[in-house]
């Protein structure tokens, strides 16, 4: 799923500096299954707004909604009727649901409630854990089911560096060595194989540094 | 020959080659270079300048290159991926030959997050194995790795670096073999304290036949006090410092422990350079390039040969 983490509410409240009505938007989809942007995170986040902002003695009207995904054009129709009503429209989904409301609705300023952070696991109750970087060319069957370019500090295709040490990254005690990883995994595989042929460059065209990425399924256009 | 540099020649003539290196100043005065390369001078057969080592922004190795050419000290360039993607790294390749520098030591080199920019954006495009590749292919083959046709291919005598203590243990040598196999001429080992271990390991290389395939050259810093040892230890991935090793300049009393360093460096020199497989020694004498002299004449390895 993609993950998230709130923003500080001091941002967000200097954000809403300048409005007075808007609509807090959340989305029933990975955000809500990571508990960042859902729809109760959509009540609490306006529930704490509201009472700043009465502190601070301006009140703001927010109307609360949850799209069932805003990565989905359909679902972002549904606040059609109604958006223009409001100065602006705070969102709780991913950085791509966020940007693909702002392009719907050309004329109404879009605010990011979350910082958008990766792909990822839930690797238990409220820790979770980056497993890949979307490159577009996946090597996972040549590295025992871990990722190379996402597991490694450095995305080597020929790790582990000098800087792994009893299992851990040079980066972080809580960091483990990727390749340690790899190498342990393709043991119990008996793929050690792999390890030792030296891989081509990676082609990074196919992840973000090709420019903006676009899949085209003619089948199911 | 494949480079004609002077650590090449040392080396096919069957000298036991010394090498040392030079930080860069975090500066832009080109003294404190030469004043460092005064030290080096006449003590090694090429001399190592870093590239932003621990990821501390330094002045730039090929600068520092060109200031200890300038000195009559032969360079080898370090060059890592951290910071350049492949169009960079060809380019510098390519400068670097031009203006006659002739040794390369292909590197990863630190994460970001130990220097003074842990914020910066880390490149990694190709990792050291495919450096070594690069620098194989453009030398070789006269070729890009992209297949265009160089206008003329850089001269190098490759390197690489292995770190024979860092986990898992397993692998090093046949990452060592990839290394060869992707094109290296000469390999400098990371700093050996445990020898016992270094001895597995090269034990394990030469059963492979690898000291045949390239120079094995052996890494040793003094050490300057016992805390500089345990500050190592504990600080430094992969760095193995056996406690017999601190115990050793711990039991002298400070103003000796110094002097204990020396000699222990010196101990040890003159052991790998009885050991079958060690083709030279690569001593790392962090900020302390005055002692180089005392080290390397007193492991017997002065002057150094003139090959031509």
């Amino acid at each position: 799923m993609i993950t998230g983490t709130p923003k500080p509410i001091e941002e967000i409240l200097q954000m809403l500096e300048p409005y007075d009505t808007i609509i807090l938007a959340g989305c029933y989809g990975c955000v809500t299954v990571c508990r960042v942007g859902g729809e109760k995170e959509v009540e609490i986040l306006a529930s704490t707004i509201r009472l700043a902002r009465e502190a601070s003695g301006r009140k703001i009207a927010i109307r609360e909604v949850c799209l069932e995904r805003q990565c989905d054009p359909e679902y972002i129709e549904t606040m059609r009727p109604y958006v223009e009503d409001y100065q602006a429209v705070l969102s709780i989904a991913c950085g791509a649901g966020i940007q693909f409301l702002a392009e719907k609705y050309m004329l109404t300023p879009l605010l990011p409630g979350i910082n958008t952070g990766f792909l990822g696991v839930t690797e238990r109750q409220g820790e979770w854990a980056e497993r890949c970087q979307g490159c577009g060319d996946c090597v996972l069957h040549l590295t025992g089911g871990i990722c190379p370019v996402t597991r490694c500090a450095k995305s080597l295709f020929h790790g582990p560096c000098g800087g792994s040490s009893k299992g851990i990254c040079e980066v972080g005690k809580d960091v483990p060595c990727g390749w340690q990883m790899i190498i342990d995994r393709l043991k119990s595989l008996n793929q050690m194989d792999n390890y030792s042929k030296l891989k081509p460059y990676k082609g990074w065209n196919t992840s973000r540094d090709g420019g903006p990425r676009r899949i085209v399924r003619e089948d199911m256009i | 020959m494949k480079s004609g540099s002077n650590l090449e020649k040392v080396l096919a003539a069957g000298h036991f080659s010394v090498t040392a290196e030079c930080g860069p100043p975090r500066g832009a005065d080109p003294d404190v270079v030469r004043r460092k390369a005064a030290l080096v001078k006449g003590n090694v057969d090429a001399c190592n300048v870093t590239d932003n080592q621990t990821s501390v922004v330094r002045m730039s190795s090929t600068a520092g290159c060109m200031l200890i050419k300038e000195e009559g000290i032969e360079p080898l360039l370090q060059m890592v991926v951290r910071d350049r993607n492949r169009i960079a790294l060809q380019s510098d390749i390519l400068g670097a030959s031009a203006l006659g520098i002739r040794n390369i030591l292909c590197l990863s080199g630190d994460h970001q997050k130990f220097g003074d920019d842990p914020q910066a954006k880390n490149v990694f495009d190709i990792d050291s194995m495919q450096l070594i590749h690069m620098v194989r292919t453009m030398r070789d083959e006269g070729v890009f790795p992209s297949g265009n046709k160089l206008d003329g291919a850089p001269q190098f005598f490759i390197g690489c670096a292995v770190n024979p203590f860092a986990d898992p243990f397993e692998i090093r040598v046949p990452r060592l073999k990839m290394k060869i196999e992707a094109g290296a001429d000469f390999v400098q080992t990371q700093c050996i304290y445990n020898m016992d271990k270094f001895k597995t390991y090269l034990d394990l290389a030469k059963k492979e036949g690898l000291h045949d395939k390239v120079k094995i050259l052996a890494g040793v810093t003094p050490l300057k006090s016992a805390g500089m040892a345990k500050f190592m230890k504990k600080m430094v991935a992969g760095m193995d410092i056996p406690d017999a090793v601190i115990k050793r300049i711990a039991d002298e009393p400070k103003e000796r422990q110094a002097a204990k360093g020396i000699e222990m460096c010196i101990e040890q020199i003159q052991e790998l350079k009885g050991m079958e497989g060690i083709a030279g020694i690569h001593v790392m004498a962090i900020e302390w390039e005055e002692k180089l002299s005392e080290i390397i004449g007193g492991a017997g390895l002065l002057p150094r040969p003139l090959v031509e």
